[in-house]
């Protein structure tokens, strides 16, 4: 596990039970079993995992919202279970439900929140940069999921935190709330910030995160950089990468017959009827050979795509499970 | 993104974040919770418009004659009683309990404001309302001929405050441990059966017999007696403050325990 200097939020062995009332069995149930992580300034940590994986649970924990049942936890060098207000106004939470009262209107909700602190952030700035003056008649109730979740992110900033948790970012957002929210998380990272986030989209943590740390089953199953992450089982021998070369066609091709000897070695599969993958260490002859026999053929796919791992894939082969 | 030039979030040199004072936290949330509760038309009927029907209705029938007092007189003390109903425990029970649904407790107590902030709030903003409640009930009684008992106003106003605390106490344990639209349903369902047969406006010795013993051991009996011994005969109704203190105490305790902030 990395240790970055001058850590934001450290979390060792965290457990959760939860119960007997919340398990339907009466029984206390373990929701967090020993997650550790670290997150420094200036980065974007990321827990990436299913739903039910443990995931907003930590955060709570690490928020003080729940209290744990094992483990440590130091947010900013203090516990945040002991927490007053000093350290809550150095950290800054956007809940994965957003938290605002719906009967509120934007900028008089944004006022009250700032009102919680003694520096709080230009308002003017804010509400600029996150594109809410454009809905700022609307209340809460009226606006769309993406301007929900900027308005949020809004109420998270607004105290000029050192910590920012983010619960599920992208969740709702239209495409301009994705970039408007994306860009400003990177802003902010550059600008020193610890920004802690969760999230089930694999896209969402190779675009946004500097280190991730997997979580399945309420602990962690693997942690490092995305490139780091992506290198898991990535080379075989002699740096060799796979790639999967997927394409649709008319059902009951013979790819065996059609690469001939260049076959070997490669996962060669009709998942549906006219659906195909080819899977390993392709080369530009194995592509050179398959569109030459294409022509001989007359075949024209309908789609084609050639993709290195993704990170989805490392999560296959970490957790066995699908993570959407 | 087109704005991109735009001037950095974070001005150059911003001071390090601190939280504004504690006693600026709790204002602020108090008069944020006043207003929502103003705006809000469902909460106004309960907590003018209904009472103030109560008080016509009083006045108006013989409901209250042969009490050895105006009707008014005995009315009035029982009306402001409800009003500490309405709002403490309807209105704030049902605020409190979709603010829970949607999240809001839980992001703000992870503010400056934090969960005493918030509970502090709550408590003023009720206050507040109860303040407003009493100025317009207290105005529209006068023009019906209220003369309340001048060694009255202490003894009443404190056993209103108090009555206050144990509607909030009880109104944050439902809202605190059932689904809002139960809060809902309960809270109001209960201020009609309290408001009608609680010993809040009519006195306990005009309601049936098994209402009338219940009714010295509710918050809304004691709190109706209480409020017309005070401002009849300015009085303090200590057996009424014992009940009310155990009202308190023990919904508040409970909600302590027992309150699930998600």
């Amino acid at each position: 596990m990395r240790s970055p200097e001058s850590p934001v939020l450290s979390i060792e062995g965290l457990i959760k039970d939860v119960g007997p009332l919340a398990a339907l069995d009466g029984k206390m149930l373990r929701v967090v079993n020993g997650v550790s992580l670290h997150a420094g300034r200036g980065q974007v940590t990321a827990l990436l995992g299913a739903n039910g994986a443990g995931k907003t649970t930590t955060l709570e924990c690490a928020q003080g919202l729940q209290k744990r049942s094992g483990g440590t936890i130091r947010l900013l060098g203090e516990d945040p279970d002991l927490a007053g207000a000093a350290l809550r106004s150095r950290v800054g939470v956007m809940l994965q439900d957003g938290g605002l009262p719906p009967s509120a209107r934007p900028l008089p909700l944004l006022r009250h929140i700032a009102g919680m602190y003694a520096n709080p952030l230009p308002l003017d700035t804010l509400v600029e940069r996150l594109g809410i003056d454009s809905f700022s008649r609307s209340s809460v109730r009226r606006l769309s999921g993406g301007q929900k979740q900027r308005l949020a992110l809004a109420a998270a900033l607004v105290g000029n935190p050192e910590v920012l948790f983010l619960d599920e970012p992208s969740a709702g957002l239209d495409p301009q709330s994705r970039q408007i929210v994306f860009e400003l998380i990177a802003e902010l990272r550059d600008s020193g910030m610890g920004i802690i986030l969760t999230t089930h989209l694999m896209d969402d943590a190779q675009r946004l995160a500097d280190y991730v740390y997997i979580i399945d089953g309420g602990h962690n199953v693997a942690e490092g950089t995305v490139a780091e992450l992506l290198q898991h089982g990535e080379s075989d021998k002699d740096g060799i990468t796979e790639r999967t070369l997927s394409f649709d066609a008319p059902a009951g091709l013979d790819l065996r017959a059609a690469l001939g000897g260049l076959a070997e070695g490669l996962a060669l599969s009709e998942d549906r009827a006219g659906s195909y993958t080819v899977t390993g260490a392709l080369a530009p002859e194995h592509l050179a050979r398959l569109t030459a026999w294409w022509a001989e053929q007359g075949i024209m796919p309908a789609s084609l795509r050639l993709e290195a791992r993704s990170l989805e894939d490392v999560f296959l082969d970490i957790s066995g499970r699908d993570i959407r | 993104m087109s704005n991109s030039s735009a001037a950095g979030l974070v001005p150059a040199g911003s001071a390090q974040s601190a939280p504004a004072p504690l006693l600026r936290r709790i204002l602020l949330q108090g008069k944020y919770e006043t207003l929502a509760m103003i705006r809000n038309g469902e909460q106004l009927i309960l907590a003018v418009i209904l009472p103030l029907l109560a008080l016509f209705g009083l006045t108006v029938t013989p409901l209250l004659d042969g009490l050895g007092a105006p009707r008014v007189d005995i009315a009035v003390p029982g009306i402001l009683a409800l009003c500490a109903m309405s709002t403490a425990f309807t209105g704030q029970g049902i605020a409190t309990g979709f603010d829970r649904r949607y999240g809001v407790l839980r992001f703000l107590s992870t503010t400056p404001l934090g969960r005493t902030g918030l509970i502090a709030g709550k408590i003023l903003a009720v206050l507040a309302v109860l303040a407003l409640q009493l100025a317009v009930v207290g105005a529209v009684a006068a023009v019906l001929g209220w003369r309340p008992e001048p060694a009255g106003w202490l003894p009443g106003l404190a056993m209103l405050v108090l009555g206050a605390a144990a509607f909030t106490a009880l109104g944050l344990l439902v809202a605190g441990t059932v689904r809002p639209e139960a809060t809902l349903a309960i809270t109001n369902l209960l201020w009609i059966l309290l408001g009608a047969l609680g010993g809040i406006v009519v006195p306990a010795v005009r309601l049936p017999a098994i209402a009338n013993n219940l009714a010295h051991f509710l918050p809304s009996g004691a709190l109706g007696e209480a409020m017309r011994e005070a401002f009849l005969h300015g009085t303090f109704a200590l057996p009424q403050l014992f009940v009310l203190l155990l009202w308190t105490v023990v919904p508040g305790a409970a909600a302590v325990r027992w309150f699930k902030w998600n």
